[in-house]
């Protein structure tokens, strides 16, 4: 596969520039593959895996909320966070998840109900990605 | 003077080193912090021009666009989100602050997001409505606050609890220079008229539509605003309180050097008094 180039970039700054052959993401449609030569394309992504090939080896991240863009060859993954499965503190995913699935089942408001959705969402990409 | 005025002085000599230590270890934890703050702040950078690059692309490539975000409508109720300390001792950052978002409210029906436990204290005081009391404490604050913040804000503006968001933080001009400033956020201010259907942009491709991208990416570019705003304003309150503490330092080196000075001048007085009475002592009796 042909290598192209892809910038993430996470609010902690640049967190990878350089040559990739295929980026998989999770968009709010569904997973997307990108290969070199794609059209001009934007999409928003939800909480998920993302599976990157570098040099013929694929890492494996969990990736959340943020876009993805296609521009003139350039990939972008603009990510709120983005963390290779080695980076992950699978301890603390745990005990998130602990936490999120015991607001659920308190169901106070509506709101809260809503954000503790989407920490265990967020608990469960990143246990599913660092195993 | 006599021996009691020493023992005073001696004792205000001791208090106002005291105060100096504190001062003195307050500017220290500020600089360092200060350095730590701005780099925050470079680092966020990319991310959030990335994003408003891609929000201006899409606002400009499509005439028909629309989104409820950048949709004027007629304002009713103003929402502010004021940053400012959580403590003083920072020379007049957070009066600075309270003036400008008072003068700014003065005719409008607003709302408050306060993010400092300060704010939080000030419009307390005064009985202005607000939203939430969450973010007491500035120096916490990170970017899952800053997304949640952002989150609200967005879910209570489409619901039309208010018409408009304001943020009023303090830019950190430079170490000696900090000015408040308030910048609209919502609806999101891009100049339409240039807006074509330029061919080279229309070929982007959307999914599911633009609409859709632009809004899921509204509430995390709002994010980013009120996280730069709060970092911002991190830094002046440190750059604020590092100038303040300066200043506290150098007038109680000035006050120790007066006040050895007296003290120096009671001594010696104390013994040429004593020297007096023993020559005069010896005389009396020769």
């Amino acid at each position: 596969m042909n290598p192209f180039p892809l910038q993430i970039v996470t609010p902690d700054g640049i967190y990878f520039d350089g040559e990739a052959q295929q980026v998989i993401v999770r968009t709010t449609e569904g997973e997307v593959g990108i290969l070199r030569g794609h059209a001009d394309y934007v999409a928003a992504l939800s909480i998920g895996e993302a599976r990157i090939t570098v040099d013929g080896q694929v890492r494996r991240a969990a990736c959340n909320s943020g876009m993805i863009s296609v521009n003139k060859g350039l990939v972008r993954v603009v990510a709120v966070t983005f963390e290779w499965s080695d980076d992950i503190d699978l301890e603390r995913a745990q005990r998130a998840k602990e936490k999120a699935e015991k607001a659920l089942q308190e169901k106070t408001g509506e709101v809260e109900l809503r954000t503790a959705e989407l920490k265990l969402k967020r608990a469960l990409t990143r246990i599913k990605v660092a195993k | 003077m006599a021996g009691a005025s020493m023992k005073d002085i001696k004792l205000r000599i001791k208090s106002v080193e005291s105060t100096m230590q504190i001062t003195k270890a307050m500017e220290l934890v500020a600089s360092s912090k200060l350095r730590r703050a701005k780099e925050r702040v470079e680092r966020t950078r990319p991310f959030f021009n990335i994003l408003h690059e891609t929000l201006m692309d899409i606002a400009y490539s499509n005439k028909e666009f629309s989104s409820p975000y950048i949709m004027t409508r007629e304002v009713k109720k103003s929402c502010y989100v004021v940053v400012a300390g959580d403590r003083g001792l920072a020379g007049g950052y957070n009066a600075n602050l309270f003036k400008m978002a008072a003068q700014h409210m003065a005719d409008k029906d607003a709302v408050v997001l306060p993010v400092g436990k300060k704010t939080v204290e000030y419009f307390e005081r005064r009985g202005v409505p607000m939203i939430t009391t969450d973010y007491r404490v500035v120096e916490d604050i990170g970017l899952t606050t800053c997304y949640a913040m952002a989150e609200l804000i967005c879910r209570q503006y489409l619901e039309r609890k208010f018409d408009e968001v304001y943020v009023v933080y303090t830019n950190f001009v430079s170490m000696l220079s900090q000015d408040p400033a308030v910048l609209k956020v919502l609806p999101l201010n891009f100049d339409r008229t240039q807006a074509t259907n330029d061919s080279a942009r229309g070929l982007m491709i959307y999914e599911p539509s633009s609409e859709e991208v632009y809004d899921r990416i509204v509430p995390q570019y709002v994010s980013g605003i009120l996280y730069g705003a709060v970092a911002e304003s991190l830094a002046s309150e440190l750059g604020a309180r590092r100038t303040a503490m300066e200043a506290a330092n150098k007038n109680a080196g000035e006050m120790v050097e007066d006040l050895s000075l007296r003290y120096n001048r009671a001594r010696q007085a104390v013994i040429t008094q004593e020297i007096t009475e023993i020559v005069s002592g010896a005389e009396a009796q020769n």
